[in-house]
């Protein structure tokens, strides 16, 4: 008994210890984003004296936060749902279709997925930027497409191939047309796949950088990565300021993990494992 | 499965199942891969010369004889390396940790998948403050020499910090994929083991592990990929510096082109990336696959 208690001590510790090691950068964060520049760099490790949110003011606004915010959610929500949209037709187009060239297109679709967006970027800015293509994040969002449709076409690919192709049949001779069939029949049994790539999605555009970095120019279409970049360069050297800004950028996606964190782990593992 | 006979209804379905995701497909990663390779053996720099004007590889060479791309390749494989195993020993040991069956594992469990959530640059801002500030204070006020200095200021230690970053983002993440394997592992298994009289450890190494190679090959590839193409936590933590010594490859391919605006030889460098990542990740998945059937 007593070296089951033991173990049960040392199995928390550790837990702790690890927990510590994860969180301290927050906790740590937190703390100064109250605290005024002097007391940040006298001590960054005790706590504040007062608990003043001018930093937060004065950051919100220095960052354009509401717009930031805006255009963070336009893109990612707008890109996301072209992604699922788009893909989940053009799987199930590989899918019932059995053209010879389908089978081209997937192998070319999958092959793809190994390009690095490094790999683009210079030919990509080169064209896009000269075909006066850049700055507007509505464009963005048709390039968040064309990036994303492969790894999203083939998770949809590998569930569609799975769903007996009776279960169409009935619609048809309902007279349903083959857009009817697919929205009405097909679309809703792909729920939980469609999840899972909103999940994936959104963790990839909420948080990209490079792309948007290199396509959108201007201080007002900036999105909340790039706004803190921009932040975070002016006021390095004011800390509990520049603090207050990372805090901010964090707490969105901190709010959309807390509300949804069973879908977003189950949607993480099978994004990943597919 | 749908055979349309007339060649009109095979265009309707395409067009209206196919056509416009393939079209955006088409120009935003064909187009650009083409022109890409095209742009390293023209004279075509994306702002004046012809796509048509072939000047052989002249670009690749001066690519392999600037000595900067070779000291980025190095720190690459270096910072990916430490990274790869790292990330995995971490994460393979948090999934055990969280899957004991205990109070609180699950809170445990989120917490070290947070940093996920967030983007590089944010977390590298973050780190950039710990390392410069805090861990400096911690040094100055305790006379803990490795601390008194901060990591930031000496190529040696810069580029642990990446690493150290690196690894307490991903390892979350990977500590979710081993989860899955090791919920996947038949229960029936573990016990006929424990009636062989095998250890907790022995029970580890000679049934859990061999059946999770799946796990593994995915959380390798994962890391390979993420780690060899790095570029906003390079950013924000270390800016490439000190000296250009983080300055791992992707940072350098961004600085080639849009600072030093040099594109073919920036593009032919960006060629030799993908070359690389493309064999690295069919031969570790291919070697993988291997051990899955021999397991």
């Amino acid at each position: 008994m007593k070296s089951k208690k033991i173990k049960s001590l040392l199995y928390y510790l550790l837990s702790l210890f690890l927990f510590l090691a994860f969180v301290f950068p927050f906790i740590i964060i937190i703390i100064n984003s109250f605290k005024d520049n002097l007391s940040v760099v006298r001590n960054p490790l005790a706590l504040p004296e007062v608990l003043s949110f001018s930093n937060y003011t004065q950051a919100f606004s220095a960052m354009n936060f509401i717009s930031a915010l805006k255009n963070s959610l336009i893109v990612t929500i707008g890109s996301s749902l072209l992604i699922i949209v788009f893909s989940s037709m053009l799987a199930y187009f590989l899918v019932r279709w059995k053209w010879k060239i389908n089978r081209f297109i997937f192998l070319l679709l999958v092959m793809s997925m190994i390009i690095p967006f490094q790999s683009l970027m210079i030919p990509f800015v080169s064209i896009y930027g000269r075909l006066g293509l850049l700055d507007s994040k509505y464009v963005l969002m048709f390039y968040y497409l064309g990036f994303g449709l492969s790894l999203a076409t083939f998770i949809y690919h590998g569930f569609i191939k799975n769903i007996p192709f009776e279960l169409e049949e009935a619609a048809i001779i309902d007279g349903a047309s083959r857009l009817q069939v697919f929205w009405k029949v097909i679309f809703p049994i792909l729920k939980p796949i469609t999840s899972t790539v909103l999940i994936l999605d959104v963790l990839w555009i909420w948080n990209d950088f490079l792309l948007p970095s290199l396509v959108l120019v201007s201080a007002d279409e900036r999105t909340i990565p790039l706004s803190t970049f921009s932040f975070f360069g002016t006021y390095t050297n004011n800390y509990g300021l520049a603090m207050a800004g990372l805090v901010l950028a964090i707490i969105p996606i901190i709010i959309f993990f807390l509300i949804l964190q069973k879908h977003i782990v189950r949607g993480v593992v099978e994004g990943a494992i597919k | 499965m749908y055979y349309e006979k007339r060649i009109s209804e095979r265009l309707k379905v395409f067009g209206l199942f196919g056509f416009i995701p393939l079209l955006v497909f088409f120009l935003v990663m064909i187009v650009p891969f083409v022109i890409g390779i095209l742009m390293t053996v023209t004279t075509w720099t994306g702002l004046t010369g012809s796509l048509f004007e072939f000047i052989g590889f002249e670009n690749f060479i001066s690519a392999f004889s600037d000595p900067n791309f070779g000291s980025s390749l190095i720190a690459t494989f270096k910072y990916v390396v430490f990274t790869l195993v790292l990330t995995n020993v971490l994460g393979f040991g948090l999934a055990l940790l969280v899957t004991q069956g205990r109070k609180g594992q699950e809170f445990f469990k989120l917490s070290f998948f947070t940093p996920n959530l967030i983007g590089g640059i944010i977390l590298g801002f973050i780190w950039q403050f710990i390392f410069s500030r805090a861990f400096v204070s911690v040094g100055v006020e305790l006379g803990w020499g490795i601390f008194s200095v901060s990591w930031l200021a000496n190529p040696e230690t810069a580029l642990w910090t990446l690493i150290i970053v690196s690894v307490w983002q991903s390892s979350g993440y990977m500590m979710l994929i081993y989860i899955a394997g090791l919920m996947g592992i038949d229960k029936s298994l573990m016990e006929a083991s424990l009636l062989d009289g095998a250890s907790a450890f022995k029970q580890l190494i000679k049934v859990k592990i061999p059946l999770m190679i799946p796990s593994f090959t995915i959380s390798l590839f994962l890391t390979l990929q993420r780690s060899f193409l790095v570029y906003d936590t390079n950013l924000s933590l270390t800016d490439g510096g000190p000296f250009r010594s983080t300055e791992l490859i992707a940072m350098h391919i961004y600085q080639e082109a849009f600072t030093y605006q040099r594109f073919g030889e920036g593009q032919a460098k960006a060629l030799v990336l993908f070359v690389i990542v493309a064999l690295i990740a069919i031969t570790q998945v291919g070697i993988m696959k291997k051990m899955e059937v021999e397991a």
